[in-house]
C-alpha cells in the first residue's frame, strides 16, 4: 500500500490537469469534461482518506458526488444542445454577450 | 500473500483456466454460427450448410477463412484510429464478462480446491453489468467513425436501445439479489441448492428463481434481447431499414469481431439467465458414476441450459418479426422498467412480510 | 501489489494529459474514459469495490456515453487555436506549475510519506456501505433522489425543440 501522500499527490496532479484545461480549452464540452476530471480527482483524495482513516463515510461522500455529477452532466449538457441550436458554434468565445 | 511459490501457482492456475474458458468459448461462438444457420433453415424449411463437412459442421472453419482472407476496406474519410478501435474493444469487451461466471462446482487438487470459475468477485454480478454498460462505445464510435449516413444512424439509434434497456435489465435482477443476498455469481447459485419447501413439507421442485420470480425473468429476459441487439429488437442492424446498420462499412476481420462480440454477448447473457434463475450447474446427481465425471457433470448441466437458452435465442430469430424503433423504445421505458420496479416492490414486500 | 497502483496512477496522468492536450473532442472523451477506469483500478486498491464498480457504470457507462452522444449529434470538430492574449499563454503554464508544486509540497508536509495504513479497512462491500447509507445518510439519499428528478425534467425541458 502505497503512503498516503502519494494519493493525495495523484489527486492534486489530475485536479490541477483539469482546472488547466478548464481555464485553456475553448471548445465547451471539453471544457465540461476538465470539470469533471476535477470531481474525479477530488474523489481519489475522498477514498483515499476512507482508506487511510478506516472510515467508510469518505466512500459514502464519494457516492453523493457520482450522483451530483451526474445530474450536472445531464443539465449541462443539455444547455450545450439549446446553445448550439442558438449560436450554430461550440467555441465559448462565441458565447460573450447576454443577448441572444 | 505467501512465498513465491505460491503465488505463481496461483498464477498458473489462472493462466490455465484463462485459456480454457477462451479455447471453449471461440468454439462455442463459432459453432453458434452453425447453429443459428442451422435452426433457421430449417424453420424456413430448408437445409442451411449441408456442402462443407458432413451436415456441414467445417462452415465455421470456412466462414473463418473467408473473412482472414477477405480484402479489408477502409473508407477515405474515416477517423482510422477510432475506426480500428471498436471492433477491437467490443471484441476485448464481450470476453471479459467470462472472468467471473461460474461454470461448476470444483475439485480439490493435492488439497488446494480448484473451483470452476477464474475470480469469485463479491461484487461479480456488478462488474458483468459494469463490462455490459462499457459495450455500448463499441458500437457508437463504430456508427460515428465509419463518417456515413447509415452506420451513424444505426449506431446511435443502437446506442440509445442498449443504454434504455439496461436499466430494466439491472432492475430486473434485484429481486433474485434480495432473495439470495449476495452479489457474487457463486453465492447466488449456492443460494439455490435444495429444493423449496412450503411450510416444512418438501415439494420436489428445485429451489431455483425462476419459480419465485417469473415476472423477473421474462423482463429480464426481454432486456437481454434488447442488449444484444438480436431479433425482434435487431432494428439497428436489421439488412431490410438500414443496410446494415452501425456495421456497414465494416469488412472481412472487423466484421467478423463484431459478429462474435455479438455471439459472446448472448452467450454472457444466457449463462447469466442460467445462474441467477434455472440453479447454474445444480441438476440431478448420480452416484453410480466415475469420480471424474462427477466433478464435470454440473459442468454438463450447466453447459446444457446455456445451449437451451441459445436455441430459444436462435428459434426466435425465426420466427418473430421486426419491432419498430420507436414501439421499442417505449416497450422498454413505458412497460419493462415499471414492471421491474413492481416486481422489487412486491418482492421486498413479500420478504419483509415472511423473513 | 504495491506497483498496481503506480501502473494505474501513471495511466490515468498520461490518460488526462491527453485529453487536455488533444483538439478533437472524441478523443478528449476516449481518454476521460480511461482516466475514469484506471482510477477505478486505484479505488478498487483502496478497499473501495462498490465504489469502484459504480465508477464504471455510473460514470464511465452513462455520464461519459452521454458525453459521447451530445458531441456525435453536435458534430464537434477540431478546435482552431485562440488568437487571444499572448501574456496568458506565456504566464499561464509556469503558474500551473507552481500550483501543482505548491500542493504537492504542502500535502508531503502534512500527511505521512512512507508506510502503509495503521487502521484496518473499512468495509467496502456492497453490505457495508448499505449499512451507513440508509441508517447514517439516509436523508441525503432521499434528496439526492429529488435532484436526480429535477435534473430529468430539467434536461428535458432544456433540449426540446419548441415549447
Amino acid at each position: 500500500m502505497a503512503p498516503l501522500s502519494h494519493y493525495l499527490a495523484l489527486s492534486a496532479i489530475l485536479f490541477v490537469l483539469g482546472a488547466a484545461g478548464f481555464i485553456v480549452r475553448r471548445n465547451i464540452i471539453t471544457v465540461f469534461m476538465c470539470i469533471e476530471l476535477m470531481l474525479n480527482a477530488v474523489n481519489v483524495a475522498f477514498i483515499a482518506f476512507a482508506r487511510f482513516n478506516g472510515n467508510l463515510d469518505g466512500q459514502i461522500f464519494v457516492f453523493f458526488v457520482l450522483v451530483v455529477a451526474a445530474a450536472e452532466a445531464a443539465v449541462g449538457l443539455a444547455i450545450i444542445i439549446a446553445l448550439h441550436r442558438n449560436r450554430e458554434s461550440l467555441n465559448i468565445e462565441d458565447v460573450d454577450s447576454m443577448k441572444m | 500473500m505467501g512465498t513465491f511459490s505460491d503465488t505463481a501457482i496461483l498464477l498458473l492456475i489462472a493462466v490455465i483456466k484463462i485459456t480454457v474458458v477462451l479455447v471453449v468459448l471461440l468454439t462455442a461462438i463459432a459453432y453458434t454460427t452453425w447453429l443459428e444457420r442451422k435452426v433457421v433453415a430449417h424453420i424456413q424449411a430448408r437445409w442451411g450448410p449441408y456442402l462443407v463437412g458432413p451436415h456441414g459442421l467445417l462452415q465455421p472453419l470456412a466462414d473463418g477463412a473467408k473473412f482472414i482472407l477477405k480484402e479489408d476496406i477502409i473508407p477515405i474519410e474515416a477517423d482510422k484510429f477510432i475506426y480500428w478501435l471498436a471492433p477491437f474493444l467490443g471484441f476485448v469487451l464481450a470476453f471479459l464478462s467470462f472472468a467471473v461466471i461460474p461454470f461448476g462446482e470444483g475439485f480439490t487438487l493435492y488439497g488446494h480446491p480448484v473451483r470452476f470459475q477464474i475470480a469469485d468477485l463479491n461484487v461479480g454480478l456488478l462488474y458483468v453489468f459494469a463490462v455490459t454498460s462499457l459495450g455500448v462505445y463499441s458500437i457508437a464510435l463504430a456508427g460515428w467513425s465509419s463518417n456515413s449516413k447509415y452506420p451513424l444512424l444505426g449506431g446511435l439509434r443502437s446506442s440509445a436501445q442498449m443504454i434504455s434497456y439496461e436499466l430494466s435489465l439491472g432492475l430486473a435482477l434485484i429481486g433474485t439479489l434480495m432473495m439470495a443476498g449476495t452479489l457474487s455469481l457463486r453465492g447466488i447459485v449456492d443460494a439455490q441448492s435444495g429444493f423449496w419447501h412450503i411450510h416444512g413439507v418438501n415439494t420436489w421442485v428445485p429451489h431455483w428463481y425462476i419459480f419465485a420470480q417469473p415476472i423477473g425473468f421474462f423482463v429480464y429476459f426481454t432486456s437481454a434481447i434488447a442488449e444484444t441487439n438480436r431479433v425482434p429488437f435487431d432494428l439497428p442492424e436489421g439488412e431490410t431499414e438500414l443496410v446494415a446498420g452501425f456495421h456497414t462499412e465494416y469488412s472481412s476481420m472487423k466484421f467478423a469481431m463484431f459478429f462474435m462480440s455479438e455471439y459472446a454477448n448472448m452467450i454472457t447473457v444466457s449463462c447469466l439467465a442460467t445462474l441467477l434463475f434455472f440453479g447454474g450447474w445444480h441438476g440431478p446427481g448420480f452416484a453410480w458414476l466415475p469420480g471424474i465425471v462427477q466433478i464435470f457433470l454440473p459442468v454438463f448441466w450447466f453447459c446444457l441450459k446455456v445451449f437451451c437458452f441459445m436455441f430459444f435465442y436462435i428459434w426466435m430469430r425465426g420466427t418473430l418479426p421486426r419491432f419498430r424503433y420507436d414501439q421499442l423504445m417505449s416497450l422498454g421505458w413505458k412497460f419493462l422498467l415499471p414492471l421491474a420496479m413492481l416486481n422489487i416492490l412486491v418482492t421486498s414486500f413479500l420478504i419483509a412480510w415472511h423473513g | 501489489m504495491q506497483i498496481l497502483f503506480y501502473i494505474f496512477a501513471a495511466v490515468a496522468i498520461l490518460a488526462a494529459l491527453n485529453m487536455v492536450l488533444q483538439r478533437t473532442p472524441v478523443y478528449s472523451a476516449l481518454s476521460l474514459i480511461v482516466v475514469l477506469c484506471s482510477l477505478a483500478a486505484v479505488y478498487l486498491l483502496l478497499g473501495a469495490e462498490f465504489i469502484a464498480v459504480l465508477q464504471v457504470i455510473v460514470y464511465a457507462g452513462a455520464i461519459m456515453v452521454l458525453f459521447v452522444f451530445v458531441i456525435m449529434l453536435l458534430n464537434a470538430g477540431r478546435e482552431t487555436p485562440s488568437h487571444r492574449s499572448r501574456i496568458a499563454k506565456w504566464l499561464g503554464a509556469p503558474l500551473i506549475a507552481g500550483f501543482l508544486v505548491e500542493i504537492v509540497v504542502v500535502v508531503r508536509q502534512q500527511f505521512p510519506s512512507s508506510g502503509g495504513p495503521s487502521v484496518a479497512a473499512p468495509n467496502g462491500s456492497p453490505a457495508g456501505i448499505g449499512h451507513l447509507l440508509f441508517r447514517s445518510y439516509a436523508l441525503p439519499f432521499e434528496v439526492t433522489s429529488i435532484l436526480i428528478l429535477v435534473a430529468v425534467l430539467g434536461a428535458v425541458v432544456l433540449a426540446k425543440k419548441e415549447f
